[in-house]
């Protein structure tokens, strides 16, 4: 009976622009962290370097998609559905620019890591770099697709980041305990996998605001809203 | 509508609606309304309305809270200004209209055969699209038509100036209540519309597009009047501004093709609606 397009297709081609700007730096940003991790794993300083150099364009994407945002909230006026796919377009920029910094961070471990001897290896890390990267690709899948249920995958996925987070924090413990030389490296990668945890929760973010871009319920922070009662921190 | 055709349908008893509906059929209320906590000012039940073979409107049902403003918004042809004139019968002015239904203020009947029209719309007051000010005469005697067609007794003047004030119009016009309406701007002109509309202490305010005639700053004195007038009456409001139906209301009812397809908080509606047309219709997806 209803087309599932905009009347107006100037409107409908904004919007789309605004999901393939946001995909696009979605993209750069996961690129950016495997990039770090391979730096690191690899000790390839001039890929580190690149990671470093490119989050010039992650920041100016959040800029860019903002603005885009800011000018359809004050020119369209869009409500709904689109109400909430912008304004979800509007935090999952910060959570993707956030998540850029945090793959220099890593970079800039990898540079620091190349430095000094190769340690041994924690295959934890290379787990955990590719699950945090897994996350971020099913929480823009479920954007994409409007996919509540492939998000609520992902914040349940979140825990297993957590548990092997802390895994490779005690393997890392014990490391240490047994020769102190290596301290300074196995806070280098402690550093690392906190970053790639910190990616993670970035992800979960996302698939939070997804969940309610779709359904236009809040799943974050139970117990918070007016007339809930407390909430736990 | 007319100026002549407004005075007729103040003076002159339309003829009457047809029997009510059964009253053995339970109202149900309207998808997304919930059952009202506070005893509703409007109750509206299995309304339905033809133009001649035309049925315009289908099955509808909605309750209206006291000192509130819900907004009726969708496309042309839904039937929303048919829904906004059965409320105080101004359909029957119109040749081969009919109304089958029940509505209550304050649970009594309007649409019984016993009912005066003339009454029922001392207490359910409209303001029209165009501002329709009788223009032979005075801003004052403008706002004291109505007391004067329905014998008010009592001092005028005092009323005129109190509903001008209510009408945010009497610091603009207090000096040249002798004037002719026609002296004043289409934004003045359509608050002393209100204004006479609100002479006759009217419970229900039913505004048709009040504003799609106005300026941006005209509009938007009417819209601080809705806020101030819903302290004291209740308001229906037809509009196809729908960022105007999101600034006024409390509550939306959406219409397509003559049915009321949902209805709820103004809020809701334009955040996440229940239905899927109400979706399509807020965020520009129809035709």
């Amino acid at each position: 009976m209803t087309p599932a397009t905009h009347t107006d297709k100037v409107y409908e081609a904004e919007l789309a622009q605004l999901r393939d700007r946001l995909l696009a730096m979605g993209g750069s940003v996961e690129a950016a962290m495997a990039g770090s991790v391979r730096a690191l794993t690899e000790r390839d300083t001039a890929l580190a370097e690149k990671v470093i150099a490119g989050d010039r364009d992650v920041n100016r994407a959040e800029v860019e998609i903002d603005e885009m945002c800011r000018r359809l909230l004050a020119l369209r006026q869009p409500a709904a559905s689109d109400l909430r796919f912008i304004t979800t377009a509007l935090k999952v920029v910060t959570d993707l620019e956030r998540m850029g910094d945090l793959a220099v961070n890593v970079a800039e471990r990898a540079l620091d890591l190349s430095q000094s001897p190769p340690s041994k290896p924690f295959h934890d890390l290379n787990e955990l770099a590719d699950l945090s990267g897994a996350q971020l690709d099913k929480a823009l899948d479920a954007f994409v697709e409007k996919d509540a249920r492939k998000a609520e995958e992902v914040i349940a996925g979140d825990d297993m980041l957590d548990a092997l987070y802390h895994r490779l924090f005690n393997d890392l413990l014990a490391y240490m305990m047994e020769d102190s030389r290596v301290i300074r490296r196995a806070t280098s990668i402690l550093f690392a996998a906190k970053q790639l945890e910190r990616f993670g929760d970035h992800a979960t973010n996302v698939a939070e605001m997804v969940v309610y871009m779709v359904r236009g319920t809040d799943v974050r922070h139970p117990g918070s809203r007016a007339g809930e009662g407390e909430s736990k921190p | 509508m007319n100026v002549h055709q407004e005075i007729a349908a103040v003076k002159s008893p339309p003829p009457l609606s047809p029997e009510v509906a059964s009253e053995s059929r339970r109202p149900r209320p309207a998808p997304g309304q919930e059952a009202p906590a506070i005893q509703p000012k409007l109750t509206v039940e299995h309304l339905n309305a033809w133009y001649g073979q035309n049925h315009a409107l289908h099955d509808v049902n909605l309750v209206v809270p006291p000192r509130s403003v819900t907004a009726a918004i969708g496309p042309s042809g839904c039937g929303k200004s048919t829904f906004l004139r059965c409320l105080n019968r101004m359909h029957e002015l119109i040749p081969g209209a009919r109304a089958e239904g029940t509505l209550r203020i304050d649970g009594k009947d309007l649409l019984g055969r016993d009912v005066d029209p003339v009454t029922l719309r001392r207490r359910v007051g409209m303001v029209f699209q165009r501002p329709n000010p009788f223009p032979t005469m005075s801003i004052r005697d403008n706002v004291a038509a109505g007391l004067k067609l329905n014998r008010v007794p009592g001092d005028h003047a005092e009323i005129v100036e109190r509903t001008l004030r209510q009408a945010a119009l009497w610091d603009e016009v207090k000096d040249r209540l002798g004037a002719s309406a026609l002296s004043l701007s289409g934004g003045q002109q359509q608050r002393l519309c209100i204004a006479r509309a609100l002479a006759v202490q009217p419970e229900v305010l039913l505004m048709d597009e009040p504003a799609s005639a106005l300026d941006p700053i005209a509009t938007a004195k009417i819209e601080d009047l809705i806020h101030e007038l819903k302290e004291r009456y209740t308001i229906v409001i037809v509009t196809h501004n729908m960022q105007q139906a999101g600034r006024v209301s409390d509550q939306t009812a959406f219409f397509y093709m003559g049915d009321l397809v949902e209805v709820g908080p103004t809020e809701k509606i334009f955040t996440n609606p229940s239905e899927k047309r109400t979706e399509d219709y807020v965020t520009g997806k129809f035709g």
